[in-house]
């Protein structure tokens, strides 16, 4: 498929997902601008989060997973067999629910996605480390213990690390289902302070289920409800003056 | 006010001593074979014991054949029970797809977990001794042998591996780590305290085994230490089965020093196997 700029970095087409006769996503059609944040909102079950985890293929080995449409990064049909799809997810990073490091050290834990990739260079993987703890406002409270376990860090700092990681494989793209809804409150607000710099340098895409940190944190909020793409449109516009009925009464607490 | 028999709480308190009653049993039971077994045979262990070739006179009688032979078996066994039963439980647990073929053949493993020792010794008779033609030697004994532990290595690899959460595996596949790269660098380590574990209480029952070997014929007197996998054997347990046949008070007496060794081994793996536990366990809390 040819480039074509208004589809922007992300382009979902007709997109449906079924999991054995379950209907999970149903039509959906999404473009996504570059180096912005974009959340993800909806009830419990609505599909956002199965959404998300077709755009790094997460969801390739879940058993009698089905899709059809397409979904375009750069143009290009992230499902083709063609595309490896472990070089897909180096450029598509995510970041999960609960922090998730690897029981490793610091050090390790950052440099893993570089290691597999065969990167052995140690002033090359210290700066990268250095780098990137210093991006998650990390590096000072951890530098004189790279070589600890990641386990004894606290959840916050676990989940700053865990973004860290992401970011050291240069990701163009970063997903991240409800990376703060395990955190206590200042862990969360330094999350939601990351996600505001690191727009800078990369494309975002956040599931929430906290509204207020959805229309904090985005610039552009889609509203799923029932697999369904209810209402996609700027955050200011949907939490002030949404189109739809459905989506005003999510957003006003109705129901959800 | 006085108290009303509370039949309730009776029972509760019945069945709390009876418990301490039971559990008293075993471990009274198990002290006195311990004790009878190192009254009669510590005054036997010494150098001379561990270097001495099978003799006619038990005084002179040693076990060096077959102690060197329990641990060319061991170390045989596992070198060929090992990579099959981990490689086997990786793919099961992480390859395989879980349809009906797969649950097939994991009912199978459990039940092969379950078959009795000597049936293996007959398989190997037929198979290794005859067919393959390897006739009484260490690689028959330890082929046989690695039959009888691979279901269950391959049953607690996997169960290792099930330990591990799907949270590390995810966030591994999702920094581009193909299916290998998780289940090496993520995967294997993490759960390497219970692989570990599993691997050492499965070699330590197949040091601990005769029936088998004396199926295919493992012999109860040879002379010539063992140096090559076709060399012909004997074991620990078989050299302890072959004593206590004899009339004579001295070969009771050695049986029963061989079996403090035997204990001894065995006590020693499955010290280890619980502390490699601990020490995963402290060191890995998700």
């Amino acid at each position: 498929m040819v480039k074509d700029n208004n589809m922007g970095k992300l382009h979902a087409e007709k997109v449906n997902v079924y999991y054995g006769d379950h209907h999970i996503i149903k039509d959906v059609n999404l473009s996504i601008q570059e180096n912005t944040v974009t959340a993800f909102i909806g009830p419990s079950g609505c599909g956002k989060s199965t959404f998300l985890r077709l755009l790094n293929r997460m969801n390739d080995y879940i058993e009698n997973f089905r899709k059809t449409g397409d979904i375009l990064i750069d143009g290009n049909d992230i499902y083709d067999k063609k595309v490896r799809v472990e070089e897909l997810r180096k450029r598509v990073g995510m970041v999960f629910q609960k922090p998730n490091p690897f029981p490793k050290t610091i050090y390790e834990n950052v440099v893993y996605g570089l290691r597999i990739q065969g990167i052995k260079d140690k002033s090359k993987l210290d700066k990268v480390v250095e780098d990137s703890l210093k991006q998650v406002a990390l590096w000072n409270e951890v530098k004189d213990k790279l070589h600890q376990s990641a386990l004894a860090l606290s959840g916050g700092q676990q989940q700053r690390l865990c973004i860290a990681r992401t970011i050291a494989v240069e990701p163009t793209i970063i997903l991240m289902d409800e990376p703060a809804s395990a955190l206590d409150p200042i862990s969360s607000a330094k999350i939601e302070d990351l996600i505001s710099e690191l727009k800078e340098k990369f494309t975002i895409i956040i599931v929430t289920h906290n509204m207020q940190q959805a229309s904090r944190v985005s610039d552009k909020t889609a509203f799923f409800y029932l697999g369904e793409l209810v209402e996609y449109g700027a955050t200011d516009q949907i939490f002030t003056k949404p189109v739809k009925e459905l989506t005003q009464n999510y957003i006003t607490g109705r129901f959800g | 006010m006085k108290q009303k028999f509370d039949i309730n709480r009776f029972k509760d308190n019945a069945f709390k001593y009876f418990g301490i009653a039971c559990t008293l049993f075993g471990l009274a039971v198990l002290s006195v074979f311990l004790i009878n077994i190192l009254i009669e045979g510590l005054g036997r262990l010494n150098w001379q014991f561990f270097t001495s070739l099978p003799s006619r006179k038990p005084e002179k009688a040693g076990i060096l054949i077959c102690l060197l032979g329990s641990i060319w078996i061991m170390f045989l066994t596992a070198l060929i029970a090992v990579p099959l039963g981990v490689a086997s439980g990786i793919f099961l647990e992480e390859y395989g797809k879980k349809n009906k073929f797969a649950s097939f053949i994991e009912i199978n493993i459990s039940n092969l977990a379950g078959v009795p020792s000597i049936i293996y010794g007959l398989l190997a008779l037929e198979i290794f001794v005859r067919i393959l033609g390897l006739g009484k030697s260490l690689l028959a004994g330890s082929l046989t042998l690695s039959l009888l532990i691979l279901p269950i290595i391959i049953v607690s690899t996997r169960e290792a591996i099930k330990a591990v959460p799907k949270s590390i595996r995810e966030a591994s596949y999702a920094l581009g780590a193909t299916r290998w790269q998780t289940i090496w660098f993520q995967v294997l380590p993490a759960a390497s305290g219970g692989l570990l574990t599993g691997v050492i209480l499965a070699i330590s029952r197949a040091v601990g085994e005769s029936a088998p070997l004396i199926v295919i014929g493992a012999l109860l007197y040879i002379t010539t230490i063992p140096t090559s996998p076709m060399d012909d054997f004997a074991v620990m347990p078989i050299q302890i089965f072959n004593w206590l046949s004899r009339p004579q008070k001295g070969f009771i007496e050695n049986a029963t020093a061989a079996i403090i060794v035997l204990l001894l081994i065995t006590f020693m793996m499955n010290g280890l196997a619980i502390y490699l536990r601990n020490r995963w366990q402290k060191k890995i809390k998700w």
